[in-house]
C-alpha cells in the first residue's frame, strides 16, 4: 500500500501547522456516530495520540503504511481497532474514527482556498490505507473473540461423567474437527488422573458421520489411556458407522468398541469386577 | 514489526540436549503453545537434539520465535556437518524398534510439529527445521 | 553427577524420577536397577514418573529395557503416573512401551504387584485340600 513518494507534497507541514483544529474537529467527527459510547476524555486520548504517530510518520517522507515508520500507528490502530471489538461496536463504527481525519484535513484545505489539493491527495490516500488497515485489525479481533466464544461452549458441551466408581464417559455430539477433539482427549485424559478412573467411554451416538480423522482421533485417545494405565472403548458404533468404519479400513485393533453405551458400562464393570445381577424384586 | 533474535546453542554433549529442552520449552511457553504443544514441540527438539549428537556427530541449534500474520510459533533448526542421511526415504519410515532402535524417528518427531523440513547431503551434513505455531 | 535414589518398601523397589533425565542419569538408573533388584531379590520395580514432563524415545525406551532386565530376574516392572501430555505426545511419536505395564498412580501400580505376586503364592502356598503339594 504504497503513495507515490519523493516529492515534498507539504503534508506534513500542513498537518503540523493545523495540529490543534484538526485533532479537535477529528474528535468531533468521530464523536457523532458512536453515539456517547466512548466518553469523549477517552476519545480526545486516543485520537490525540494517533494523530501524534501519525504526524511524526508522515514527517519521515515515508507513504507507505506497511513501512516501518507507521508501525506505533499501525500498534495504535490495531489496539484501537481490537478494543472496539469487543466492546461490540460495528466495523464502520471502528474505521469511522479513521476516515473522519480525512473529512477534517479536506475542510482545512478547503478553508485554505482550496490551495493545499496535493496534500489533499496525500493524506487521502494515506488514510485509505490506515482505513483499511483498521478493518483487518478488526476483522481479527472479532474472530479472536468468536474463537473464544468457541471454546467455552466446547467446554461447556463436553461434559465427563462419571457413571460409576472407577468409570467415566464422554458423550461426543456432532461434528468433530481437530480442535474440537483434542479439547475432548485432553479433558478426558485429565479427568482419568484426577479421578484415578480406570476405565474411560467414549460415545459417539450422537456423532453425525465417522471419517478417517475421526476414527484416528479415538484410535490415539484409546491408546494414550492406555499407556497412562487405563481402559478406554468406545461406544455407539451404529450400523451405518460401522459398515464405513469397515469401508475405510481403519482397525481399532484391541480396542473395545461396543454397540451402545450400556454394553460399554457393563463391560467396564466387570473389568473392574463389579457384575450386574437383577435381584429379585416383586414387581 | 522485528523479529526477536535468535539463539543459538551448541549441541556437543549429553547435557546439552537437556539445556536445549529447557529452552524450547521456555520459548514455546512465551509463545503460549498449548501444554500438550508444548510437550510435543519439547519432546522433538529432543529428538531431534540427539540425532545431531548421535549421528551427526555433534552441531548446534537455533531457535526463534516467528510470526505468520496472526500467530507466532517456535522455531528450531538444527545443524550438523556430519555424514549426512544416505537413503531419506529409509531414514523418513518408522525407525523405532522396541528395545534397540536404530531408527531416527524422524517421521515420528514430524508429526509432532507443524511444519518440517530436512536437508541433508552424504558427506556434507544434515539440517532439520521444525516450526510450531500457537493456536 | 547424582543418581537416582532407589527405595525399597518390602519386596518392591521404588523410584520416583524428579529430574529432568539426561541420558547418562538414564543408562546409570538401568544399572543401579539391575544391581539392586540381584541383590535385593525383589519381585517388582515401580517407576513412579507423575514429575516427567518429556519422555522421548531415549527415555521410552530406558522403561523397556528396564523392564526385560527385571523380567530376566523374575521381577515386574509398573510405570505409574504417566502425564495426560506425555501419553499424548507418545502416541504421536508412535513410540509403545512395548511390554511395560502402566498404572495411574503409585497406589494402583503397587496394587498390580501385589496381584501378580499374589497369583504366585496361590500356586505355591494355598493349593486345594485335596491335591498334595510338593514342597
Amino acid at each position: 500500500m504504497t503513495v507515490a513518494a519523493g516529492r515534498d507534497d507539504g503534508i506534513s507541514g500542513l498537518l503540523r501547522a493545523s495540529a490543534r483544529p484538526l485533532t479537535e474537529r477529528w474528535v468531533e467527527l468521530t464523536a457523532a456516530p458512536l453515539r456517547g459510547r466512548v466518553s469523549r476524555a477517552e476519545l480526545e486520548r486516543e485520537l490525540g495520540e494517533l494523530f501524534e504517530a501519525f504526524l511524526a510518520a508522515v514527517e519521515t517522507g515515508s507513504r507507505d503504511v506497511d513501512d516501518e515508520a507507521y508501525a506505533e500507528v499501525r500498534a495504535l490502530l490495531s489496539e484501537l481497532s481490537q478494543r472496539r471489538a469487543r466492546a461490540g461496536f460495528t466495523p464502520t463504527e471502528t474505521a469511522t474514527g479513521v476516515f473522519s481525519l480525512k473529512r477534517a484535513v479536506f475542510e482545512v484545505v478547503e478553508g485554505d482556498g482550496g490551495a493545499g489539493i496535493a496534500e489533499l491527495v496525500t493524506a487521502s490516500q494515506l488514510l485509505d490505507a490506515l482505513g483499511l488497515w483498521t478493518f483487518e485489525a478488526y476483522a481479527k479481533a472479532r474472530e479472536e473473540v468468536i474463537d473464544e466464544q468457541a471454546a467455552q461452549l466446547l467446554e461447556l458441551t463436553t461434559p465427563v461423567v462419571k457413571l460409576w466408581d472407577g468409570v467415566l464417559a464422554v458423550p461426543l455430539v456432532g461434528t468433530l474437527d481437530s480442535g474440537r477433539t483434542q479439547v475432548v482427549m485432553e479433558k478426558l485424559l485429565e479427568s482419568l488422573v484426577s479421578t484415578g478412573a480406570e476405565h474411560a467411554i467414549i460415545d459417539i451416538t450422537g456423532v453425525l458421520a465417522v471419517d478417517t480423522q475421526v476414527a484416528q482421533y479415538l484410535l490415539k485417545t484409546a491408546t494414550a489411556a492406555r499407556l497412562m494405565g487405563a481402559e478406554c472403548t468406545i461406544s455407539g458404533i451404529r450400523p451405518h458407522i460401522a459398515q464405513t468404519i469397515v469401508e475405510l479400513g481403519i482397525e481399532f485393533g484391541d480396542i473395545t468398541t461396543k454397540a451402545t453405551l450400556a454394553d460399554a458400562l457393563l463391560h467396564a464393570l466387570r473389568r473392574s469386577g463389579v457384575d450386574v445381577v437383577r435381584g429379585r424384586t416383586g414387581r | 514489526m522485528t523479529a526477536a533474535a535468535a539463539i543459538e546453542l551448541p549441541i556437543g554433549a549429553d547435557e546439552d540436549i537437556v539445556r536445549i529442552r529447557q529452552l524450547v520449552r521456555t520459548k514455546a511457553q512465551e509463545v503460549k503453545l498449548s501444554l500438550v504443544d508444548q510437550t510435543k514441540v519439547v519432546t522433538a527438539a529432543s529428538e531431534l537434539a540427539r540425532n545431531t549428537l548421535t549421528y551427526g556427530g555433534g552441531g548446534r541449534v537455533v531457535i526463534d520465535v516467528p510470526t505468520n500474520g496472526r500467530r507466532v510459533g517456535i522455531r528450531a533448526r538444527f545443524i550438523d556437518e556430519g555424514p549426512g542421511i544416505p537413503d531419506l526415504d529409509l531414514a523418513l519410515t518408522e525407525g523405532w524398534t522396541s528395545g534397540k532402535g536404530m531408527g531416527l524417528g524422524l517421521s515420528g518427531s514430524r508429526r509432532l510439529v507443524d511444519e518440517f523440513t530436512l536437508d541433508t547431503e552424504v558427506g556434507r551434513g544434515t539440517t532439520v527445521t521444525i516450526v510450531k505455531w500457537s493456536r | 553427577m547424582e543418581r537416582i535414589p532407589i527405595l525399597k518398601i518390602g519386596d518392591v523397589l521404588l523410584v520416583s524420577i524428579q529430574i529432568d533425565l539426561q541420558d547418562r542419569d538414564v543408562l546409570a538408573l538401568q544399572e543401579d536397577l539391575s544391581e539392586q533388584i540381584c541383590d535385593t531379590g525383589a519381585r517388582g520395580v515401580v517407576i513412579d514418573i507423575s514429575a516427567v514432563d518429556i519422555v522421548d524415545s531415549f527415555i521410552g525406551r530406558m522403561f523397556a529395557t528396564i523392564a526385560s532386565t527385571s523380567r530376566l530376574f523374575d521381577a515386574t516392572t509398573v510405570v505409574v503416573g504417566m502425564r495426560p501430555a506425555v501419553a499424548i505426545t507418545l502416541v504421536e511419536l508412535g513410540l509403545t512401551l512395548g511390554n511395560v505395564r502402566t498404572a495411574l498412580n503409585l497406589e494402583k501400580g503397587l496394587a498390580i504387584l501385589r496381584q501378580i505376586g499374589g497369583t504366585r503364592a496361590d500356586v505355591l502356598g494355598h493349593a486345594d485340600d485335596d491335591q498334595p503339594v510338593d514342597r
